[in-house]
């Protein structure tokens, strides 16, 4: 933990209330993101429970699975999810702008430009928590390779229609999520820790009742009793006042709501199949209609408060400005989303289960990449960031106090200007280090020359190295004056993009050489297994 | 444990025992003879062998330079055109700068990035080293040296026929994925016991599969390549005979090695006589054994713990100050301990920081002081340590990882000098490891828990308390 996020936590405590930590909006929030509670099943990984599900924040959707180990009623709960996400994700696929990418020509080999299509926006899906992220992708990892009746009419239990593009799309989405600073699916509890701070450790902060009672707590409550309450309270029913937000449920409502309600859906179901006429089947059919409608209440009453939560955190997240780089990292979304409606549309098979070694490698580098450059941008953006940043000695603000002019010793001179900065920060820089500043949002390069001693501040002198322009003078603006304010980094900017690697084609002798024939084949569905049809 | 004698002490089976572990035999073992051995049948692998890679691992100071230096001048005597990887450019540097320094006559190429200040100024005065930032420009050079980032972008129709691959084990497998296109067939060279490689990402996804991006390339290498010979370097030349056994013991349980240097081959004393105070009671109990432990009071501090930082840099002023003096092997002259022969390791960047500004603010501008990720591979008489666990509250699996107190505690000729908060064997009881056990990953051993134990029980031996 910085030192910036335990004074801000420090602050928390006392003030009894959360502290901001940002004065800027992270994140991209769309305008209308599918918001998704699930609840999963205890003792059975992948087996939901139900949802809630939906745009409108007045309607949500339920879906419920009465018994959920009946694997009938769980295709129909993913088929019913299916209708809900895939007409979402639709939505944003026909609206395209014209956009250009680079690509390797296949002939040359040279980087070219070429015309592309760019969805103008994408599809946002919303969870309460972490786990919910866990669930998404676990849900796309058992859905994607199943087989639905029309793709292969000879498999036992086909899946229905559309399930096995729900897997993939949950696949992308939960993949996407790996990359940092992206928005195509975000838990909102890391949302609102990204931009409050509270007086409890970050494990209790995935907790969005306690979270969210940090950041606003009702009248008349400090943040940490609002926190506790929100976590323990529980009712005269002995059941948590403020359920969790899931995905897994509260063992107190598994044992003494849920485990009842499921057992007489059982017992109702059961009686109705033995019933021998059609007036008795009609009056056992009733029975197991309450009895459904039973579980599908108690699942609304553990999704809904959550449901609700939801939307009130993201009330308080837009009350916040958009950073400025948030559009560029979101358009970087909207391009992993067009692709991925390319590959669905071309009929391409689905995600493969494991990435191969150099699937894997440039996908490391990029998530690296997109950290470094995540981390720069949030400081950039927003002053309370950078202030941390300040803090740990990776950045410093001062007032510029003396310009000389000077030039470097070659053939051409080039304008090296020497600068005097007056800083009360304590910047960790080493000999020659270099530091950078955003000069109209362009970083500009400094090399650190040397220190006097001010007392209290340091004084700092710099010399600018870059972005003077080409001639011997230095274009107007390029250099700072005295008396500016300015900010300089140690940490660069932007990243440069890394080594190409190989083609899996070409996979070297060190990572098990190129994928034999078998690799070429689609990877199969999931095997039936004797668990499939308990 | 069977008792190991001169004669099966060949170093050479990662399996095999090591050499005089037992001491009975400490009287037999021949440490130049044991090295010779081992370095002569990694040359023989390395040149004869018919294996497309050789691995060989070093503890501390065990002469992997050395080797690297001596296998790439027989490549290049046997005409074998040879590319090697490094993963710093100060490694490159001074690989380069042996190279020359051992065989003057051989044309190197030192392959650069575009950036200012690329390399060393040094390499300017040693005409037969030519420096380009474009792989066609050093073509056809019996060596070529780079860092493993530059060689990454390079590209070539025809491989090189060799390539030795430095610090092997500080390589991300990525890394190698990037550019084991470029080679034939290479010697890997590095020692296991340091900082494992580590990404700024979340790697989870990928953990368990035999090339995981974030797993060091040896251990890629060798789950593609299990038949690959594998050799051990079997003496450290670096470490004395008082920090030898405990870092082997402590990093390396199933691969123990032996210090090149017995009891009596080396000498720190002081001109000046102690004062009393800590720093100079902990100078004066490192110099007789080998290691000191100033211990602070116990105490959660923020990171920077100011208390502590003066600490170090009080120890530092004090070995200046008392007018130092080694005697080793090398020369029986004493020598005396200079600036530049004293080196001050952290955990953090930011505490290297303040550690600087406390010494600036003592007058001590030449002491080198920097992270273990920095140190690595390099090499002074005196350490000053700031434990990593010194006045945490608690032990992260970055405090705790083995390979961070490995490096701190064996850069070392003479002496190490550790500054801790009290009290860290109770956090470290406290904080059990709780990493995940994730499937078909190797379970490194020793965890850093132990290691960190190990280290602590011995450095208790020669503790001196402080009330800074």
């Amino acid at each position: 933990m910085s030192l910036i996020a335990t004074l801000g936590r420090m602050e928390a405590v006392r003030a009894g209330q959360a502290q901001p930590a940002a004065t800027v909006c992270h994140r991209r929030l769309s305008a209308r993101p599918l918001v998704f509670v699930p609840l999963t099943t205890a003792g059975e990984a992948g087996a939901p429970l139900g949802a809630l599900v939906g745009t409108d924040p007045d309607a949500p959707r339920l879906l419920v699975v009465a018994q959920p180990r009946d694997r009938d009623l769980r295709f129909a709960f993913l088929a019913e999810l299916a209708d809900v996400v895939l007409p979402y994700i639709d939505g944003f696929a026909a609206d395209v702008e014209a956009a250009e990418r680079t690509e390797t020509d296949p002939e040359t080999g040279k980087r070219i430009k070429v015309e592309a299509e760019l969805c103008a926006d994408a599809p946002q899906l919303i969870v309460p928590s972490r786990a919910g992220i866990d669930f998404v992708r676990l849900l796309g990892r058992s859905m994607r390779f199943r087989r639905t009746a029309e793709q292969d009419p000879e498999t036992p239990y086909p899946a229905p229609p559309r399930v096995p593009l729900l897997g993939r799309w949950l696949t992308h989405f939960g993949e996407r999520a790996r990359v940092p600073g992206s928005s195509l699916l975000l838990a909102l509890t890391d949302v609102l820790g990204l931009h409050w701070t509270t007086g409890q450790s970050s494990l209790e902060d995935q907790h969005l009742g306690a979270l969210l009672a940090w950041i606003a707590p009702p009248d008349g409550l400090s943040g940490a009793r609002a926190a506790l309450r929100a976590e323990l309270a529980r009712g005269a029913d002995d059941q948590l006042l403020c359920p969790p937000a899931g995905p897994a449920t509260d063992p107190a409502f598994d044992n003494r709501l849920l485990a009842p309600a499921i057992e007489r859906y059982d017992r109702a179901r059961t009686a109705l199949a033995a019933a021998e006429d059609g007036l008795e089947a009609d009056d056992r059919l009733g029975d197991l209609t309450n009895a459904e409608k039973a579980v599908r209440d108690l699942v609304e009453s553990r999704t809904l408060p959550t449901w609700q939560a939801v939307w009130r955190g993201l009330d308080l997240l837009r009350e916040l400005p958009e950073g400025a780089h948030v559009a560029d990292r979101w358009t970087r979304d909207r391009w992993s989303f067009t692709a991925h409606r390319d590959r669905v549309a071309a009929g391409e098979p689905p995600q493969p289960r494991r990435d191969d070694a150099v699937t894997a490698a440039n996908k490391l580098a990029s998530r690296e990449r997109e950290q470094a450059r995540l981390d720069a941008q949030e400081a950039l953006d927003d002053p309370l960031v950078m202030a941390g940043r300040r803090l740990a000695g990776e950045a410093f603000a001062g007032e510029v106090v003396d310009v000389v002019m000077a030039y470097s010793e070659s053939k051409r001179p080039s304008p090296r200007p020497l600068i005097t900065v007056r800083t009360a920060d304590r910047p960790h820089l080493g000999e020659r280090a270099k530091v950078y500043r955003s000069l109209d949002g362009r970083p500009q390069t400094a090399e650190f020359v040397g220190t006097q001693d001010a007392g209290d501040d340091a004084v700092l002198v710099l010399r600018i190295v870059d972005k003077m322009g080409r001639g011997k003078e230095p274009e107007a603006g390029s250099v700072p004056e005295r008396g500016d304010r300015l900010c300089f980094t140690l940490f660069e900017h932007d990243q440069r993009g890394g080594a190409k690697l190989p083609d899996p084609e070409h996979t070297p002798w060190t990572h098990g050489g190129p994928p034999g024939e078998e690799a070429a084949v689609a990877e199969t569905a999931d095997p039936v297994t004797e668990e499939d049809v308990l | 444990m069977t008792v190991g004698t001169a004669e099966d002490a060949d170093g050479l089976s990662p399996h095999g025992e090591a050499p005089g572990a037992a001491h009975g035999a400490a009287d037999a073992f021949d440490p130049g003879a044991a090295a010779g051995r081992a370095t002569d049948a990694i040359l023989r692998d390395t040149l004869h062998g018919t294996a497309r890679g050789v691995v060989v691992d070093s503890p501390p100071g065990a002469g992997k330079s050395t080797l690297v230096v001596r296998a790439a001048l027989e490549l290049a005597a046997a005409g074998r055109p040879l590319m090697v990887v490094a993963q710093t450019n100060a490694q490159v540097d001074d690989l380069v700068q042996r190279l020359a320094e051992k065989e003057p006559g051989l044309p190197v190429g030192r392959l650069h990035s575009s950036d200012a200040d690329p390399y060393d100024k040094a390499l300017d005065d040693l005409p037969q080293v030519r420096k380009s930032a474009k792989a066609a420009d050093l073509a056809g050079l019996p060596v070529v040296i780079s860092t493993a980032a530059k060689w990454a972008h390079v590209s070539v129709d025809e491989p090189w026929r060799h390539a030795i691959v430095d610090e092997a084990y500080q390589m991300r497998s990525d890394a190698l994925l990037a550019v084991a296109g470029l080679f034939e067939r290479a010697l890997f060279v590095g020692d296991p016991g340091q900082l494992d490689p580590f990404a700024i990402v979340g790697s989870e996804q990928w953990a368990g599969l035999s090339y995981d991006p974030s797993a060091s390339a040896v251990s890629t290498l060798l789950a593609h390549n299990p038949d690959l010979p594998q050799h051990r370097l079997p003496v450290s030349w670096r470490l004395p005979a008082t920090a030898a056994p405990l870092v082997s013991h402590a990093f390396y349980p199933f691969t123990p090695f032996r210090s090149g240097t017995g009891h009596g081959d080396r000498s720190l004393a002081f001109a000046v006589p102690s004062d009393g105070s800590g720093p100079d009671r902990v100078i004066d109990e490192a110099a007789a054994s080998g290691w000191g432990l100033l211990e602070l009071p116990a105490r959660h501090t923020p990171r920077t713990d100011p208390e502590a930082v003066r600490a170090v840099a009080a120890v530092v002023r004090r070995l200046l100050d008392r007018g130092g003096a080694t005697t080793s092997e090398r020369a029986p002259e004493a020598a005396p301990l200079t600036a530049d022969r004293i080196a001050v390791g952290t955990a953090h960047r930011d505490q290297a920081a303040a550690v600087r500004a406390a010494l600036a603010a003592l007058g001590v501008t030449e002491v080198v002081v920097d992270t273990a990720n920095r140190l690595q591979g390099r090499e002074y008489d005196v350490t000053v340590v700031l434990h990593p666990l010194s006045g945490r509250p608690d032990a992260t699996a970055f405090h705790l990882e083995t390979g961070r107190l490995c490096v701190l505690a064996s850069r070392h000729r003479h002496a190490c000098i550790v500054i801790c908060r009290a009290g860290v064997s109770d956090l470290l009881d406290d904080h059990p490891s709780t990493e995940p056990v994730q499937l078909g990953v190797t379970v490194k051993f020793p965890d850093g828990w132990e290691a960190n134990h190990a280290v602590l029980a011995h450095l208790a031996e020669h503790r001196v308390p402080w009330q800074p």
